[in-house]
Parts: C-alpha cells; sequence; structure tokens
C-alpha cells in the first residue's frame, strides 16, 4: 500500500440553518475554500483530481436520493470516478479512509473527500424521529426511538458500573464550549460552569441538554493525494505543502440493538492485561467494542503501542459529553472504567485556557480542542471530515491562519487521532494523522 | 402577573400560501434576495412485515413472552429480543418462553423525544435482563416516578404486563416493579 497525505481542507460555517444554501452549495463553499488553501485555480484544480468519495447520513434529512452525486456533479467532478459513503455518524470518518484505500491501492493520485448535512429542513422533534430511525424499526424505535435516550441508557449503566458521576462527564461540556470559544467554525460558543451543565433542562437522564450536540447545516472537504500526488500538486501550485501522513487507519462496529450486545471479554490493547479486566462483562451497554476494534486496527498499523503517550490530541465524536467519556477508554487513553475521572482530571484539557475549573493534572492529551461536535455541531455526514480538517490544521500549523486566533494551536504535535463514530457504537473509525518532518 | 412575561412567540410551522414575490428590474440584485422557502408534505403508509420474528408478536397478544434459543447443543445462546439465526455460531435458533419476572439492566427517562412520542414525556425506557437469557430487551418500565430517578433502580425486579387489545408493537408488553 502506498502512504496517503492529506493536503488541504475546508469546512462551511456550520449553523442551526442555512437556507441561504443548498448542500450542493454547502459543499462548495467549503471545496472552495481547500482548493484556494493550495493555491491552485480550480478548474486545473479539478483536471488534476482522479475522482472523489461523497458522503452524507440521511436521505430522509435531505429528501433526496443519490443526493452523493448531485454534490459531486455541482462540484464539476464528472465524468470521473465517485461514490457515496454512508454509515450513520460515522459517514465522514468513513468517507476519508474510502478516500485513503483509493490513493493506498494505487488507484488514484488526488482524491477530494466531502461531506454534508441539511438537518434544518424537519423541525427538532421529526429531526429526533429521522436520527431515531436509526435504530431497529421492528423492535427499538417503537418503544421510544431517541438517541439520547439510548445514550443515555449507556451512560446509566456505565455510572452503575464503574461510579462515573454526572459532575465528571460535565467537565467535558466545560472543555468542549470553552474551547469552541476560539474556534470561528463553532456553533456554539460558551463559557459555562459545572453548575450551569447540570441545571440546564433535563434531555434524557441524566444528559441535559449541555450534554448533547445539537443539529446543524454545514459541508466540510478535505482533500488527499498520494507521493506522486503531493508532488503534482505542489509542481502546480509553486508552493510546498506541509506533509501530514495518514499513517493508520482503523474501524469496527457492532450490533444495532443494544440489546444484543454481548457481555464477554474486553478485547485488549497492547497496554492492557486480563487482569485489568477480571471481572467485566464486556462491552455489555456500557463500553464501544467498534470504538476498541477501530482503535486497535489503526494502532497497530500506525505503531501506536502506548496511545496516551505518543499521541498528541485527539479530535472524537463527542455527540453527548458520555460518548466523549466511553470513548477515552475504547482508545485505551485510560483503562475501562477510568473513563470519568480521566474526563475530569484535566489531561485532556487545552493546556493554555483557563477554564474556571480545580484540575489535577496537567494537559496530557487534548481532547477536542476544536470544541468537537457539541460545540461546533453536528452536521452527520460532515462532522467526521471536519475534524479531519481540524487535524489536519494543527499537524500543518496553519490553526492561527485559519482560524484567526492561536489559542487553540498546539505548536508542538506531531501525531494526532480522529475518531467518527455511528448510532450507539454500530460503526466507529479511527484515523491516525502525523506530522511528516 | 405570570411567573415568566413571554418575550418570543414559539416558531412553528404554519405559514400563508404565497402565490407571487416581488422581482427587482435590475438582475445584480438577486443574489442579494433572500432565500425562498416552502413548505412540502411528506406522508406514507408503510406496509412493514416482521417476517420470521412475527411469532413473538403473537406471543405477547396471548400474554406470553417469547425469546430464541441456538438448537447447537454446545450453544444454546438466548436471545431475549428474539433472533432467528444465532449471532454466536450462526445456526438457526427456536422459539423458548421467557419468565414474566426479569431484572432492570439500565434505564433512563426521556424528557424530549421524537415527534412521535412527545405527548408520552416524561416516560421511562429500560432495558431488562433475564437470568436464563443472554441479550436484554428494551422496554417501558411503568410504576416507577420518572421524576426521582435513582440508580437503585438497576437490578429491581420487574413484571411483565401486557396490553389487553394488542397493537402489534414491541409495546405491546411492558414492565411494573414486582411485588
Ligand atoms: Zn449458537
Amino acid at each position: 500500500m502506498r502512504p496517503v497525505y492529506a493536503v488541504a481542507g475546508g469546512v462551511s460555517k456550520f449553523a442551526k440553518a442555512r437556507p441561504d444554501a443548498t448542500y450542493q452549495a454547502l459543499v462548495k463553499e467549503s471545496f472552495d475554500y481547500a482548493v484556494n488553501d493550495l493555491g491552485i485555480e480550480y478548474k486545473k484544480f479539478i483536471e488534476m483530481c482522479d475522482g472523489s468519495v461523497s458522503s452524507y447520513f440521511s436521505d430522509h434529512f435531505a429528501r433526496q436520493l443519490m443526493g452523493g452525486i448531485m454534490a459531486t456533479d455541482y462540484l464539476g467532478l464528472c465524468p470521473k470516478p465517485s461514490l457515496r459513503v454512508e454509515s450513520g455518524g460515522a459517514t465522514g470518518g468513513m468517507c476519508i479512509q474510502e478516500g485513503w484505500k483509493s490513493i493506498a491501492s494505487g488507484q488514484m493520485d488526488i482524491c477530494p473527500c466531502y461531506g454534508f448535512e441539511t438537518m434544518s429542513h424537519v423541525n427538532t422533534w421529526k429531526g429526533n424521529e429521522f436520527i431515531a430511525l436509526a435504530s431497529d424499526v421492528s423492535w427499538d424505535f417503537p418503544v421510544g426511538g431517541f438517541y439520547s435516550g439510548y445514550y443515555a441508557m449507556m451512560v446509566v449503566r456505565h455510572m452503575k458500573e464503574f461510579g462515573t458521576t454526572v459532575e465528571q462527564l460535565a467537565h467535558i461540556s466545560v472543555k468542549n464550549h470553552y474551547n469552541a470559544y476560539h474556534n470561528p467554525y463553532s456553533q456554539k460558543q460558551l463559557k459555562l460552569t459545572i453548575e450551569d451543565v447540570r441545571n440546564a433542562p433535563m434531555v434524557a437522564y441524566p444528559l441535559t441538554r449541555l450534554d448533547i450536540c445539537v443539529m446543524s447545516d454545514g459541508a466540510a472537504t478535505i482533500m488527499l493525494a498520494s507521493e506522486d500526488g503531493v508532488a503534482k500538486l505542489e509542481k502546480e501550485s509553486g508552493k510546498r505543502i506541509p506533509k501530514v501522513k495518514l499513517t493508520g487507519i482503523g474501524s469496527g462496529t457492532d450490533m444495532m440493538r443494544m440489546s444484543d450486545r454481548p457481555h464477554g471479554d474486553v478485547i485488549l490493547l497492547p497496554n492492557e492485561s486480563p487482569e485489568d479486566y477480571k471481572d467485566l462483562k464486556y462491552p455489555g451497554v456500557h463500553s464501544f467494542r467498534a470504538g476498541r476494534t477501530a482503535s486497535k486496527m489503526a494502532y497497530e498499523m500506525a505503531g501506536i503501542t502506548d496511545p496516551l503517550g505518543q499521541i498528541d490530541f485527539v479530535e472524537l465524536h463527542d455527540a453527548y459529553t458520555s460518548s466523549e467519556m466511553q470513548t477515552y477508554e475504547d482508545m485505551g487513553l485510560c483503562k475501562y472504567g477510568e473513563g470519568g475521572d480521566f474526563a475530569a482530571s484535566g489531561k485532556a484539557f487545552m493546556p493554555n485556557i483557563d477554564y474556571g475549573l480545580k484540575l489535577k493534572d496537567k494537559s496530557v492529551c487534548p481532547v477536542n480542542p476544536s470544541g468537537g461536535l457539541i460545540a461546533c455541531g453536528h452536521p452527520v455526514g460532515a462532522s467526521g471530515i471536519m475534524q479531519g480538517v481540524f487535524a489536519l490544521w494543527q499537524l500543518q500549523g496553519t490553526i492561527p491562519k485559519h482560524f484567526n486566533d492561536k489559542t487553540l494551536f498546539l505548536p508542538d504535535a506531531k501525531v494526532g487521532a480522529i475518531h467518527s463514530h455511528a448510532g450507539t457504537g454500530t460503526y466507529v473509525t479511527v484515523t491516525i494523522m502525523e506530522k511528516e518532518a | 402577573m405570570a411567573d415568566e412575561i413571554k418575550m418570543k412567540i414559539e416558531e412553528e410551522q404554519e405559514g400563508t400560501q404565497v402565490y407571487s414575490v416581488p422581482f427587482p428590474k435590475d438582475l445584480s440584485q438577486l443574489k442579494d434576495m433572500a432565500p425562498i422557502v416552502i413548505k412540502f408534505p411528506w406522508q406514507v403508509d408503510y406496509i412493514h412485515s416482521y417476517g420470521q420474528d412475527s411469532p413473538w408478536f403473537a406471543g405477547v397478544s396471548n400474554k406470553k413472552l417469547l425469546a430464541t434459543k441456538c438448537m447447537d447443543e454446545k450453544c444454546g445462546y438466548v436471545c431475549a429480543t428474539p433472533r432467528l439465526a444465532c449471532p454466536v455460531c450462526g445456526k438457526e435458533m427456536d422459539w423458548i418462553e421467557l419468565p414474566q419476572q426479569a431484572k432492570v439492566h439500565t434505564f433512563t427517562v426521556c424528557h424530549f423525544g421524537s415527534e412521535t412520542f412527545l405527548p408520552e414525556c416524561p416516560f421511562v425506557l429500560a432495558l431488562i435482563e433475564w437470568e436464563e437469557a443472554d441479550t436484554l430487551f428494551l422496554t417501558r418500565l411503568l410504576g416507577v416516578d420518572p421524576l426521582k430517578p435513582t440508580l437503585d433502580w438497576i437490578g429491581m425486579k420487574v413484571q411483565a404486563k401486557f396490553l389487553r387489545l394488542s397493537k402489534f408493537k414491541p409495546t405491546d408488553v411492558y414492565f411494573v416493579p414486582a411485588e
């Protein structure tokens, strides 16, 4: 397999509603930004592309089948090869990995990957219903289909199993909303306290409105290239592209119905042993087996044996504060059962922001420096790509330029991980991105 | 005087039918035009078959709670939410009857939800476990105060109750705390 590089990215403004633009125009907005950043004339760049990958989650939200090709044709990429990727909330992460495969296999040298979602076209309650249709319509949806309720049941079990507290979860909301204060792309910029999070209206016990991401309209694009592709782009633009390599990809799955999840043995990472989990029934409904599988696969490929020691930052799928906490464990940033402590420890916070909290540990591996989905918004098909773009900008050292603010810039970061996650952990992707000297 | 003075009319989707809009003489002004937003009703009757899972619905209609058990003697995996193919070994599974007492594995209280279920909020969703089964069952839990949730509900013994007039939905059975 050939090395794959990310060379440029763009993110449309995420907003509750973007009636000023159709999804095709939103994709174009993010795509144009990336092409401009490369410094290549649009028509020339399109000629250089060997094909593309598009992604969006819901035909219901779009009220359009085959919206992928309509984004592709709006960009002017026909008649080159393309496909649409859909894997629920992991759609964006999977889109990047499909682009990776096209390049690694030798089929393409330059491949743009773009995704979108327009969720504002129905009211919030109907939107919740559309999302809940991504649960078993015979057995789950009719009982009270509501994704926040599903995640709430998972974290309630986590609380019972491990003693995790709602205050620990609230730390994640405070962190991500504070971080977003310095990210102009974010949808919600709030300075909160633990009390604010707990006093917000209860949505699904124990998750309040500030534990949960919002629905958004938006799009994102990331451009991938082989070594030859990078050389061609550099020749055309006359500019050197800071090299960021996708050194590991991994993905995993789990059964759609939470009721069906097994209660067996933990899938171990290299820094864990069976003795760590003697009495734990895994994954049950408290952990994401798909997230662990994806992490293990990506880590093996990228040579990561000590995740917390080797990964400098993570952009992960925090549709809920609880799922961020559970993902710390899946990704091996801490052991299973320690996610709550880890959340409140300070290890996942930014080093240079005063959150108004007493944190016992220094920043070790900032998680969601961008503000994550909770604060940036979650236009499903775009979210995983947005994470890729923000991670790329961190590793290229261009966050200060793109954000017009250097607070969220991690100048020493060499290895980043992005993590995309679908409905209650059914599909999860993990991609490792590294700065090449 | 009201406790809270209303400052905003909640947005809803009723509107006025409009058949024409103003148009500028100068076409260069068109890009500044506000977007035209229309309402598109969308309703469908979908004919849904429960297929191989159908006997379960006949079961609850007759106050019986069914599950499936793997026919392979070495496996014997039991699914409290039925599947006819064993998720462990892939062999065909058979129908068995489950006891009507079980325990709460986890739960939540939904204060909001999908449009369909909004009128029922707040309601309690729970996953139920049986000693006799390897997997769980998603259900509604009644007979507890949705405004006073506690982790102590986990492990609580619960009893199945059945709708007298079946709707042929998984909610034809629900659970309440056992006596
Ligand atoms: Zn079996």
